[in-house]
């Protein structure tokens, strides 16, 4: 009502956090600064190890950033977990669960009773191509399916803000290109805010509207860009000319944060 | 726009449906028993030739077929004192399973706690039973109390090691899920750790159930009004050794009974368990 079209959705501003461990500090994030606006789909991208999960946590309410500040629709979020649906890593589809049921999980730990949660579920089985394996066990589910059971466990939550952390990461890469096509015509349906990490360089650049680079730990932005690609995006995007500069700027860029990366395993701690 | 590519979507139940339809076989469980069935009745036949060759006292080694006309002829006393020993075997491994997870689930809620049990759960196994039975018979008396104290004593060990190590297999990161979705500890236990947990709650049940048996026979034998533990040492005292020995083999048809509920109990409670296995094998 009062929140201002102008306000973003999200505010991230000079964010830090360090972890203690054995022998010292591991500063992680050191100084992270960006925004997301109300509708957006924004791909963040680093080195592997840098702290793109960290950060995830810290914007689910997960973990306290140690300094910094954290703001969603303007107001102070840190420690706040009501504003953002999480999708992890892992599909982390629980076996003893029926795929419907597991997708109703976050709607029955918020309270909403068990036949209304799976029903809100199952209307949305259709879009995420489920429809049939709705009493389905995880197990019987090949990898595609699993993930975007895992999607929509993620979007039934009604939340304003979607995280997804490297949704596609574990698919072989015919079926990532499926899933990516899939997600970008869902998406151009809905308003969902959305932040996805990814270390797919094509992935960031075919589906979101800005992409963050990361630089190697202790992790900050490198570079904020804009994808100015015409929407909805046709597979054959990537082989367009304006696809290949945006491309090469970032992969230079991580790349060579990557290599930075690389020593730094090499110090250890 | 939103069509979505179904290359990727092959159920793995259909390829194994279609794999199994191919090759007729026997149901799995005769496949499963006859083997052991088989060598048993080696072993039986075995014993009978040699008994009956050597012609050895009934006293020292009766023969198998001795053994079950002697105990076919007792057959009604010995199944009374089999329906005691199975009434103290199911009182004590009760009382066995409500010990184990009401100190399971502290344990799991209470860091503090775990510290301060664990050490005296590891040192409640180090009893000799053999020392503390009698004791028991001299504070408890003749009754059912000394002997559930006794199975349960042997018993509620492994079903809350099993059951610990249980909710400890939860995927740390389903942590992180559940908490995202406003889960507290409770709900994180109910969701996640509870459900985690009970494929090694019913490996250790199966386990512990042959331990009770065992243990109350023992606790029997050291003395008791009725059941197979007193009837043994009774026989054995008369020089019966073939009715002890009766009495030995229904004892194992007893724990082997038992063992192979859990299964069945397991395949009810937790039925997707055993599709997940099967699943997983096929692929
Ligand atoms: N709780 C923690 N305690 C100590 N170190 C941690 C903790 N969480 C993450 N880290 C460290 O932070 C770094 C970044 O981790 P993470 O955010 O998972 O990286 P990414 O997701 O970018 O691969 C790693 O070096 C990891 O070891
Ligand atoms: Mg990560």
């Amino acid at each position: 009502m009062a929140i201002e079209a102008k306000t973003p959705k999200i505010e991230i501003v000079d964010v830090h956090k360090q972890f203690a461990v054995p022998g010292g500090e591991r500063q992680v994030v050191d100084g992270v600064s960006f925004e997301v606006n109300r509708g957006e789909f924004v791909a963040v991208i680093g080195p592997s190890g840098c702290g793109k999960s960290t950060l995830f946590n810290i914007m689910a309410g997960l973990e306290e950033p140690t300094s910094g500040e954290l703001k969603v629709d303007g107001a102070d979020a840190i420690g706040v977990r009501e504003n953002v649906a999480y999708m992890p890593q892992k599909d982390l589809l629980f076996p003893w669960r029926t795929i419907a049921e597991n997708c109703a999980l976050g709607l029955e730990v918020q309270g909403v009773w068990k036949l209304e949660a799976r029903k809100r579920a199952r209307d949305l089985f259709a879009t995420f191509g489920l429809s049939g394996f709705e009493d389905s066990h995880p197990f019987e589910l090949s990898g595609g399916m699993r993930q975007r059971a895992a999607l929509l466990r993620t979007v039934v939550q009604g939340r304003d803000i979607l995280l997804l952390d490297e949704p596609f990461g574990a698919l072989d890469s015919l079926t990532r290109i499926e899933m990516q096509n899939w997600l970008q015509g869902v998406w151009a349906k809905h308003e969902w805010t959305a932040v996805m990490i990814t270390h797919d360089i094509r992935e960031a650049i075919y589906l979101a509207d800005r992409v963050i680079v990361l630089s190697a730990r202790p992790t900050s932005v490198r570079l904020n860009v804009e994808i100015d690609l015409p929407r909805p995006r046709e597979l054959s995007v990537i082989t367009s000319p304006e696809f290949a500069a945006i491309e090469e700027q970032l992969i230079e860029t991580l790349h060579e944060e990557s290599r930075k990366a690389l020593e730094l395993q090499g110090t250890l701690l | 726009m939103t069509a979505v590519p179904a290359q990727d979507e092959k159920p793995i139940p259909e390829t194994a449906h279609l794999r199994r339809a191919r090759r007729p076989r026997l149901p799995s469980w005769v496949g499963l028993a006859l083997p052991p069935l088989l060598i048993s009745l080696g072993i039986l036949a075995a014993w009978q030739i040699i008994v009956d060759h050597f012609e050895l006292r009934a006293q020292i080694l009766p023969s198998p077929i001795r053994i079950v006309t002697a105990g076919w002829s007792q057959a009604d006393i010995i199944w009374g004192h089999a329906l005691a020993t199975l009434q103290v075997t199911a009182v004590g491994f009760t009382a066995a399973l409500v010990v184990a997870w009401i100190i399971a689930v502290a344990v799991d809620f209470s860091p503090w706690l775990r510290r301060g049990i664990m050490p005296l759960l590891v040192a409640s196994q180090t009893i000799p039973v053999i020392a503390i039975a009698p004791l028991m018979i001299i504070w408890f008396g003749f009754g059912l109390l000394p002997k559930v104290i006794v199975v349960a004593l042997v018993t509620f060990f492994p079903v809350t090691v099993g059951l610990i190590e249980g909710f400890a297999k939860t995927d740390r990161e389903a942590g992180a899920l559940l908490s995202s979705m406003g889960a507290g500890r409770w709900k994180l236990f109910r969701y996640a750790r509870l459900p985690s947990a009970l494929p090694s709650f019913f490996t250790a049940l199966r386990i512990s159930i042959v331990y009770a048996v065992t243990g109350a026979i023992f606790s029997e034998y050291v003395g008791a009004k009725s059941g197979l533990g007193i009837y043994m040492s009774m026989q054995k005292n008369a020089f019966r050794t073939d009715l002890v020995l009766a009495a030995v083999a229904v004892t194992a048809v007893v724990s082997i009974t038992l063992y192979l509920s859990t299964f069945l109990v397991e395949r009810l409670v937790i039925p997707w368990a055993s599709k997940e296995r099967r699943a997983r094998r096929g692929h």
